[in-house]
């Protein structure tokens, strides 16, 4: 394994129980994700994306093969160890943005850092600075239902990113967005996110954010069909 | 992550006031009914505090409790007077008699006879006249409730307010004349029968004619003799019972626990405040806990620790005790302040601030424990699903 990959997955095997019928997520995938790379994970719903991307994520444990993440075996790490992992490596980017929505959005995005263990005053601050850096140097006080849902993904695009973690992992970051806030969002996380020494896991089926992709991985029913490098090969 | 914790139960201002509002129910029933119960508990001995003085209290061996009157012959004063160790013992009346009002009505009384000439047992504080003045012919003493309620004066006008009895009114006792020299403030009794003061030989005058009159000997031991000594000498030459004073209403409160049901009326009513109580904020205490399970979620995949979250939890469970503790608290002792001049029996010793605050942490502990089961448990995939 080269000294550029950030992820590694051999043979990862995942099974959900629902009361006796097994579901298979994920029959066995090989995939690499390189540094400085944006990789985008397409597919038709429930074809194991989102069961990837958590495993990936150290959220959640295959049921056999290998994952590891910046030459780490999430599988084989101490739980204390991988929250510190996924603490200090991972950001999040959701969906339904998942803001705090009690906290404004400076707090919002300081709580990686609190995690990480700055001091509350300190991270607060450096969450306007990262909010400055995504567009919203004058909302840091704005609770999240007084933003448009595109300026909310961009308060967990700056919670994703504000503890400089290596790897970024978006579930349908677009998905709740109209096209324009959704290539708006796409500009900026390629813009702020992306450096040489991190990478960009985006899950998702919106086509028309495609092309922002370095790389696409095409899965269907728990296995990589195929990885290429532009749309038009899909 | 202590203020986010606070944060998020601030944020939901609609659960927040449920679960706060619960614990404050709680922590109400639960001092404010004790609060009754013990009042109600200290007047059924309040005759006993009142007459305060006297060291020992002697008075038939079967006697159970303070209103339980078994009377004895008038010579058991002399043998208990006969005692080694007593420096002085008084005779004390006390018994049921009907008086009859000016307007016909009758009314029964506490009727209490001291002794005639040193007075020792009379009311704790006088409102007018004097204790002196018991000594004037056919001269009792009122109690002010008795005065202004049970034994007033019907109103001049139909439909308007009773005249209290005052100092040189009269009423009869048992087809007695009495005399008003004195009105008097006493603790207020179990029953609030008006209370009526006399001597002890006008007593018996009052009572009807029986053999045995004398209800209780009061006595106060020489300065360098032992009570419990005394005590057991008494018993040893009289066959009668003696305690001293926190033993007599130690003996009447037990009677009114144990065969009267009070006690359980009373625990009954403390144990559903704290059941409802423990309900409501538990149950929304969890819901809250429910509704932001995502956002444990978020924060577990962020990499905070199940000992964090915990912490959080507690953090929060204890907010919103401290705070419905208080209010409760703090209620309570309103409504004893509010109720202070009414008929109501109140008494708010710190036992039960430490009674209710066991209480309300017991409900926090629960509510919170729900809680913390159900985040430890959380699977942080679940902040992917939609
Ligand atoms: N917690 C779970 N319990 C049981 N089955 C699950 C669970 N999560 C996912 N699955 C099943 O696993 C399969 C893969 O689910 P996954 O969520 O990874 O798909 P997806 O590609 O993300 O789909 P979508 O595009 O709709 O989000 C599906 O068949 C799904 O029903
Ligand atoms: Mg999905």
């Amino acid at each position: 394994m080269d000294k550029d990959c950030a992820v590694y997955c051999e043979n990862v095997k995942k099974a959900y129980d629902t009361g006796g019928d097994k579901v298979i997520a994920l029959g066995g995938i090989d995939l690499q994700i390189k540094l400085g790379e944006l990789m985008m994970l397409v597919g038709p719903s429930g074809c194991g994306k989102t069961t990837l991307i958590s495993v990936v994520a150290g959220i959640l444990d295959q049921d056999s093969g290998v994952c590891e993440v910046f030459g780490q075996n999430l599988l084989k790490m101490h739980a204390r160890d991988k929250l510190k992992f996924r603490a200090k490596n991972i950001g999040f980017v959701f969906q339904a943005f998942n803001l705090l929505p009690s906290l404004t959005a400076a707090e919002n995005v300081s709580i990686p850092l609190i995690l990480n263990g700055v001091k509350r005053k300190e991270a607060e601050r450096r969450g306007a600075v990262m909010l400055e850096k995504v567009g919203l140097g004058t909302r840091t006080r704005s609770f999240p239902n007084q933003l448009s849902g595109g300026q909310q993904q961009r308060v967990a695009i700056a919670r994703a990113l504000v503890h400089n973690p290596k790897l970024i992992v978006c579930d349908e970051p677009t998905s709740a967005l109209d096209h324009e806030t959704g290539h708006q969002v796409m500009d900026l996380l390629k813009e702020v996110a992306m450096g040489h020494d991190r990478a960009l896991v985006i899950v998702t089926h919106d086509s028309r954010i495609f092309g922002f992709a370095d790389r696409i991985a095409r899965m269907d029913d728990g296995h990589i069909e195929k990885v290429v490098n532009s749309v038009t090969e899909l | 992550m202590n203020h986010i914790a606070l944060k998020m139960l601030m944020g939901d201002r609609g659960k927040y006031f449920g679960i706060v509002m619960g614990l404050t129910f709680a922590s109400l029933i639960m001092t404010q009914q004790p609060a009754i119960f013990v009042g109600l508990m200290s007047r059924t001995s309040s005759f006993i505090s009142d007459l305060g003085y006297p060291d020992i209290w002697v008075m038939d061996a079967k006697v159970q409790f303070v209103d339980d009157i078994k009377p004895m012959q008038d010579t058991e004063l002399y043998r208990i007077r006969g005692v080694a160790g007593v420096q002085w013992a008084m005779p004390i009346y006390k018994g049921m008699l009907k008086a009859r009002l000016a307007d016909g009505t009758f009314q029964t009384c506490i009727v209490v006879g001291i002794d005639d000439t040193t007075l020792i047992g009379g009311p704790p504080e006088m409102l007018a006249g004097k204790l002196a003045d018991l000594r004037r012919s056919d001269g009792v003493i009122v109690d002010i409730d008795g005065a202004t309620t049970k034994l007033a004066k019907p109103a001049k006008t139909a439909g308007g307010k009773p005249i209290p009895l005052q100092v040189g009114d009269t009423l009869e006792l048992n087809d007695k004349r009495a005399i008003v020299v004195g009105i008097a403030k006493t603790t207020r009794t179990f029953q609030s029968q008006p209370v009526i003061y006399t001597t002890y030989s006008r007593a018996m005058a009052f009572a009807p004619r029986e053999r045995k009159l004398l209800s209780f000997v009061v006595l106060k031991i020489k300065p360098n003799a032992d009570r419990q000594t005394v005590i057991k000498r008494i018993k040893q030459t009289t066959g009668l019972a003696a305690y001293t004073q926190q033993e007599f209403k130690d003996l009447t409160i037990e009677y009114f626990m144990t065969n009267t049901g009070i006690p359980i009326n009373f625990g009954m009513s403390v144990l559903l405040g704290f059941l409802v109580g423990a309900a409501i904020a538990g149950q929304t205490f969890y819901n809250f806990t429910l509704e932001n399970l995502r956002q444990f979620g978020v924060l577990k995949a962020m990499g905070a620790s199940n000992g964090t979250l915990l912490r959080m939890i507690l953090l929060q469970a204890v907010l919103v005790g401290i705070i419905g503790y208080g209010i409760g608290v703090g209620l309570t002792a309103w409504f004893g302040y509010a109720m202070r001049n009414s008929i109501l029996a109140f008494k708010f010793p710190w036992q039960l601030l430490v009674f209710s605050g066991v209480g309300i942490t017991l409900i926090c502990m629960f509510a919170a424990l729900l809680s913390i089961i159900k985040v430890i448990r959380l699977e942080p995939a679940i902040v992917f699903k939609g």
